[in-house]
């Protein structure tokens, strides 16, 4: 469990969730949610769930697969004033959805001068493991990272996931909301009132002097993992979670990196002109000082399903802790941690199948 | 400024002044144009105005029109505001966009005239966005949704009839079938021209215009917004019309061979400007003629004397506080 406070109660992300959307409905009457499935009985993993009972068909409601017109009707609609959430229980879905949200919803404001603005928060979750596949597995955050007058969100755990969904409702603009599958079901203390987390401000989660590792959405996970293998080692690595991708807080990992003298930036996407190149791209251009710079992220191919070769495909505790291991210790000898030892919580828990 | 929305007085008047400003405001901006003071490509209406025009009149001035980078004349015929779209053609600080939109994205919210876009397609799910608010709302409002022939083709206007007809919204529908996608007819487009069949498939009434009469579409317009307003879902109708010049720019291009001279020529022996015009009498025709001159040469002159917006302004409205 990793915590940012240790006010509340334990919750899981999911219920992180489900609580900050529950509780900005009840707030704001123009905030309704919509998407494939967000009213059946499963309710998006849980985190829909219910909310149908409590605030009725015309605030909670499926969409036709029409994804492409569906993110239309919620730019319509916020440019009416209301607070559409739209759900992708997939993030490849997303890619349906793509000239309304860069040719419209990122435009807007901009292009009509700020007589409209779009407030609208778009869920998407990415998927991983037991076969999820080329289609149900993309981490597309960065082909939206592009685009000026888009807001890009990754909260790594329960306590950011309902302050962050909870500020994305209420921003002005348009939130890509980028959720991760396996955090789901992980947990950390949450406060039961409502509250924000800002955009734009790093999280510092784990101190150290050695090396500096950013991690993206779950690989923030899989880097605290790599950070305790190498803390036995006696490096001492400082881990940070971006929280939000634009607006970025460079700052805060310039001046860590600065610090270390190392920066490894790790992205639950691929790396090619991805969210780790703009982070790396970023603080080489704020320092003055020698850094050692490197990335990881998905394998350059599509994600394969057996697992022998999706393992293969993710940056994992074990490569990561390798590859600091070796940024930190250039003439050692190689390093590799028991990969048993580098099991996360959910590989321990979750059985499979989705 | 026109206004369309007083509902009252001689009706033929009233389209007569609303059809000969969107003709003359685009025959002012073709000729203005080889100047290069117009810096935005413009896809003029003229042909098409009645279209605009007879839709416009049967709404009321808190009725949302949405449209296409070809939407002068219905950013005309809904009451917005002709100083600013000078103004924006121009790029200048007081268009409607402070410069930023050009002719392809006029938007007026002060008159209910939603942002256009220069994608086919891509304002109809956002009419339907507005509409559902209108709708959650409980106002008695209705969205009117312009498009061409050529956005049926896309498959978010088939996601759209569907959403729309699905949630009973107050959309009007209302496609301005000119015949041609930039240079591309019809009949290399569609495997049948029954559109006003495919939409009834959704159970949303149609109608079709073969000519644009500027007095049928508005009567049917009128009848069919009264059903929308009482919560009867949406309607649809099909206005075939012409455009006399070419996709984009002032110029006619009839020597490029795609359409015919004689099919303008069809077309220009039933102008409903020039019907209507004859059918007033000479004296209330001079009067309009000479109160819609003035008023384009007053926004004309606006424009001009504009200045261009501060180079800060590059940055402003990016994101919304």
């Amino acid at each position: 469990m990793s915590s940012p406070t240790e006010n509340g109660r334990v919750v899981t992300y999911v219920d992180a969730l489900l609580e900050a959307m529950g509780q900005e409905m009840r707030r704001d009457e123009d905030v309704f949610l919509f998407g494939l499935d967000v009213d059946d009985h499963k309710g998006i993993q849980g985190s829909t769930v219910g909310l149908v009972d409590e605030f009725g068909p015309d605030r909670v409601f499926t969409t036709p697969l029409s994804e492409d017109a569906m993110t239309g009707v919620a730019i319509g609609a916020a440019m009416a004033g209301m607070r559409p959430v739209h759900v992708h229980i997939r993030m490849d879905f997303l890619m349906l959805c793509m000239n309304q949200l860069i040719n419209m919803a990122a435009k807007s404001h901009y292009m009509y001068d700020g007589q409209v603005s779009v407030p609208m928060v778009v869920r998407a979750m990415i998927g991983k493991s037991w076969g999820q596949g080329a289609q149900h597995s993309q981490g597309l955050h960065s082909l939206l990272m592009h685009i000026p007058g888009l807001k890009v969100v990754a909260p790594s755990n329960a306590y950011d996931a309902k302050g962050c969904l909870t500020t994305a409702i209420r921003d002005n603009n348009p939130v890509i909301f980028v959720e991760h599958r396996l955090l789901y079901f992980t947990d950390a203390y949450v406060p039961e009132e409502s509250y924000t987390v800002p955009f734009g401000q790093a999280r510092t989660v784990r101190q150290g002097g050695d090396i500096t590792i950013v991690g993206v959405s779950n690989m923030l996970v899989e880097c605290l993992r790599a950070q305790e293998l190498l803390e036995e080692e006696g490096i001492s690595a400082e881990v940070i979670d971006p929280v939000s991708l634009v607006p970025l807080d460079i700052d805060t990992i310039t001046a860590s990196a600065a610090r270390t003298g190392r920066l490894l930036v790790v992205d639950n996407a691929w790396t090619n002109c991805g969210a780790s190149a703009e982070i790396v791209a970023g603080v080489v251009e704020r320092t003055e000082v020698p850094l050692m710079a490197r990335r990881m992220g998905y394998a350059p191919t599509t994600c394969p399903t057996t697992p022998v070769l999706e393992d293969e495909f993710y940056p994992n505790p074990v490569t990561i802790a390798e590859k600091a291991y070796a940024m930190v210790r250039p003439r050692a000898d190689a390093w590799h941690p028991d990969p048993e030892r580098a099991k996360l919580a959910y590989q321990a828990q979750f059985r499979g199948p989705f | 400024m026109t206004n369309n929305f007083d509902n009252e007085g001689d009706m033929t008047a009233r389209l007569y002044r609303s059809l000969q400003l969107v003709r003359r405001a685009e025959e002012v901006i073709a000729d203005i144009y080889p100047s290069d003071k117009i810096k935005s490509p413009v896809h003029l209406s003229i042909g098409q105005e009645a279209v605009a025009v007879g839709i416009c009149d049967a709404l009321r001035a808190d009725d949302v029109v949405s449209g296409t980078y070809r939407s002068h004349a219905s950013y005309i015929a809904k009451g917005g505001d002709l100083n600013a779209m000078f103004a924006e053609l121009y790029g200048k600080a007081t268009g409607c966009a402070g410069g930023k939109a050009g002719s392809m994205h006029l938007i007026d919210m002060g008159n209910n005239v939603m942002g256009s876009s220069a994608v086919v397609g891509t304002t109809v799910p956002i009419a339907l966005g507005y509409a559902l608010a209108i709708k959650r709302r409980q106002e008695d409002r209705i969205v009117v949704t312009f498009f061409g022939d050529g956005a049926t083709e896309e498959g978010v206007f088939h996601e759209s009839l569907n959403f729309a007809a699905l949630k009973q919204l107050p959309v009007l529908f209302v496609c301005e079938n000119n015949q041609y996608a930039i240079h591309q007819p019809l009949a290399k487009r569609w495997a049948t021209d029954r559109i006003c069949e495919r939409v009834e498939t959704y159970d949303i009434p149609t109608a079709r215009f073969p000519d644009s009469n500027v007095e049928s579409i508005r009567n049917h317009a009128h009848d069919a917004i009264k059903g929308i307003r009482a919560g009867g879902g949406p309607s649809f109708m099909e206005c075939v019309t012409y455009r006399w010049r070419e996709h984009v720019g002032p110029g006619e291009d009839y020597d490029a061979g795609y359409r015919r001279q004689s099919d303008l020529k069809n077309w220009r022996d039933k102008d409903e400007v020039a019907r209507l015009g004859n059918a007033l009498d000479d004296g209330m025709r001079a009067r309009i003629d000479a109160e819609v001159e003035l008023e384009i040469a007053a926004a004309v002159d606006f424009a001009e004397q504009s200045p261009f917006p501060p180079i800060e302004e590059l940055h402003s409205h990016v994101v919304a506080d």
